[in-house]
């Protein structure tokens, strides 16, 4: 069985297959009006989920799951800022915006990203949230995130190491990579090599606006990276990340929103390039919706389109809305911001429309 | 002091669809403390980590909207938790 679980702005939504992955079937909705930001299965207990929600008029929460998402539970204390001191900003999350699982030797640990930028920590899975610290209160963190744009700035992409349970690193937008060594207790950004041209200085160690950051299960020294400034590599132990989006075609550019690896090749990688000339329009570029799959880690891409729209097509794909399956021909899976979910069961050479006519979608990932 | 709470629809999933509540306490704090043991969560969606109620969330005693949770609550006081939503 597979599932694919949809966040979108108006609730959860699922599609459901059998293993040939050919008819699917949608579920749903559940918590019709909430907003859900982002839904992940725990690959250590998998009949396990937790939910990034709110909605309108009510502050953020976590929700879990123990039953594949028949019924689900709010976290008795949800992720939350320290209590500001005199003086101090009072910082309130306005959203809990990423949900990642820890290491498989802590099970029950997992970690969230909140706006404004926010990591917080549970050790009793996704019951109890605690702030992390080390980022939440670093005497960089103000500089770092550079007091965000009016919507806020997010907390993204955290990724735990699988060979290290305190190697992690978090993406945040605007603010850059950075990775700690310690659990989160210490930062150092990582952005060198990455464009921001939007700074007055460049080559500013951070400021930067990672999209969304992929770091390759069987390959945990591959780091990819979708940012607003291009597509990048980074192979560890190195520090300067490669901008792999210049082998792109120059009509398309290398600019969106998503980045998605294969399961087991860690040169394969999936982007679906958006239109980020001028007032940035962020759709499809002139409204012809393609993936690009590179299968050299970066040296080449190839379009991908069939059965996408041929035009007049205006997709928006955020970066939470684009996943892959672990099957043996890969599946890889896309929700767009006009409520259509786009599925490929041969690595993305097609593509079909699983659902259309759904709210905004928000996240797309897939559970086994 | 005893006073009658009134629940936006938005939590009626914390009152098992209670529309109206008793609640207890002299300060409107106390009472949203008094809310928050009976039914738990309802308290942090309506008012943020720093005590702030939240942007689309208004709280009256009365016809007095209170913005300071020290705001008083007499005995028969009707609390008005009232949700402000805009956009689509």
């Amino acid at each position: 069985m597979s599932t694919l679980w949809l966040g979108t702005r108006k609730g959860l939504f699922a599609l459901r297959a059998a293993a040939g992955r050919q008819s699917w079937k949608l579920a749903g909705p559940q918590f019709l009006g909430h907003i859900i930001h982002h839904v992940v299965q725990d690959p250590r207990a998998p009949r396990t989920l937790l939910m990034a929600a709110k909605t309108g008029h009510l502050g953020p929460t976590v929700f879990r799951s123990s039953d594949r998402g028949r019924t689900w539970r709010e976290a008795a204390q949800p992720p939350a800022f320290r209590q500001a001191a005199d003086g101090e900003e009072a910082r309130a999350v306005e959203r809990v915006f990423w949900l990642t699982p820890g290491h498989a030797a802590e099970p029950g640990v997992w970690y969230a990203g909140s706006s404004p930028a926010g990591l917080f920590r549970s050790e009793d899975g996704g019951e109890r949230w605690a702030p992390v610290a080390g980022f939440n209160d670093n005497p960089m963190r103000a500089k770092w995130v550079l007091n965000g744009t009016p919507d806020g700035e997010f907390l993204h992409s955290i990724l735990v190491d699988p060979r290290d349970p305190r190697h992690l690193y978090i993406g945040i937008s605007i603010g850059g990579v950075f990775e700690s060594a310690d659990g989160g207790a210490n930062w150092t950004p990582l952005n060198e090599g990455v464009a921001a041209d939007f700074l007055p200085d460049p080559a500013a160690p951070f400021g930067h606006d990672p999209h969304c950051i992929a770091q390759h299960p069987a390959s945990p020294d591959r780091l990819y990276q979708q940012n607003h400034c291009g597509i990048y590599r980074l192979d560890r132990p190195g520090q300067r990340w490669e901008r792999i989006g210049t082998a792109m075609p120059k009509k398309i550019g290398d600019i969106g929103f998503p980045i998605v690896l294969h399961p087991a090749d860690p040169d394969t990688a999936w982007v679906l390039p958006m239109d980020g000339r001028t007032v940035w329009p962020r759709t499809s570029i002139e409204g012809k919706p393609a993936v690009y799959r590179t299968r050299d880690a970066g040296r080449s891409w190839q379009r991908l389109d069939r059965g996408l729209p041929r035009a007049r097509a205006w997709f928006t794909v955020l970066r939470q809305a684009m996943c892959a399956d672990g099957r043996p021909r890969t599946g890889v899976y896309f929700g767009t911001t006009g409520g259509d979910v786009w599925a490929s069961t041969n690595s993305g050479d097609s593509w079909r429309c699983l659902a259309r006519h759904l709210p905004e979608i928000y996240s797309v990932t897939h559970a086994s | 002091m005893s006073c009658t709470v009134r629940i936006a629809s938005p939590l009626h999933a914390y009152t098992a669809g209670a529309s109206q509540v008793d609640g207890r306490g002299s300060t409107l704090a106390e009472v949203l403390g008094d809310l928050e043991r009976r039914f738990p969560g309802i308290r942090f969606r309506m008012i943020d980590e720093q005590n702030r109620v939240r942007p689309h969330m208004r709280l009256f005693v009365n016809s007095d909207e209170a913005r300071d949770l020290a705001a008083p609550v007499r005995g028969g006081d009707t609390v008005h938790v009232i949700c402000a939503l805009s956009g689509g």
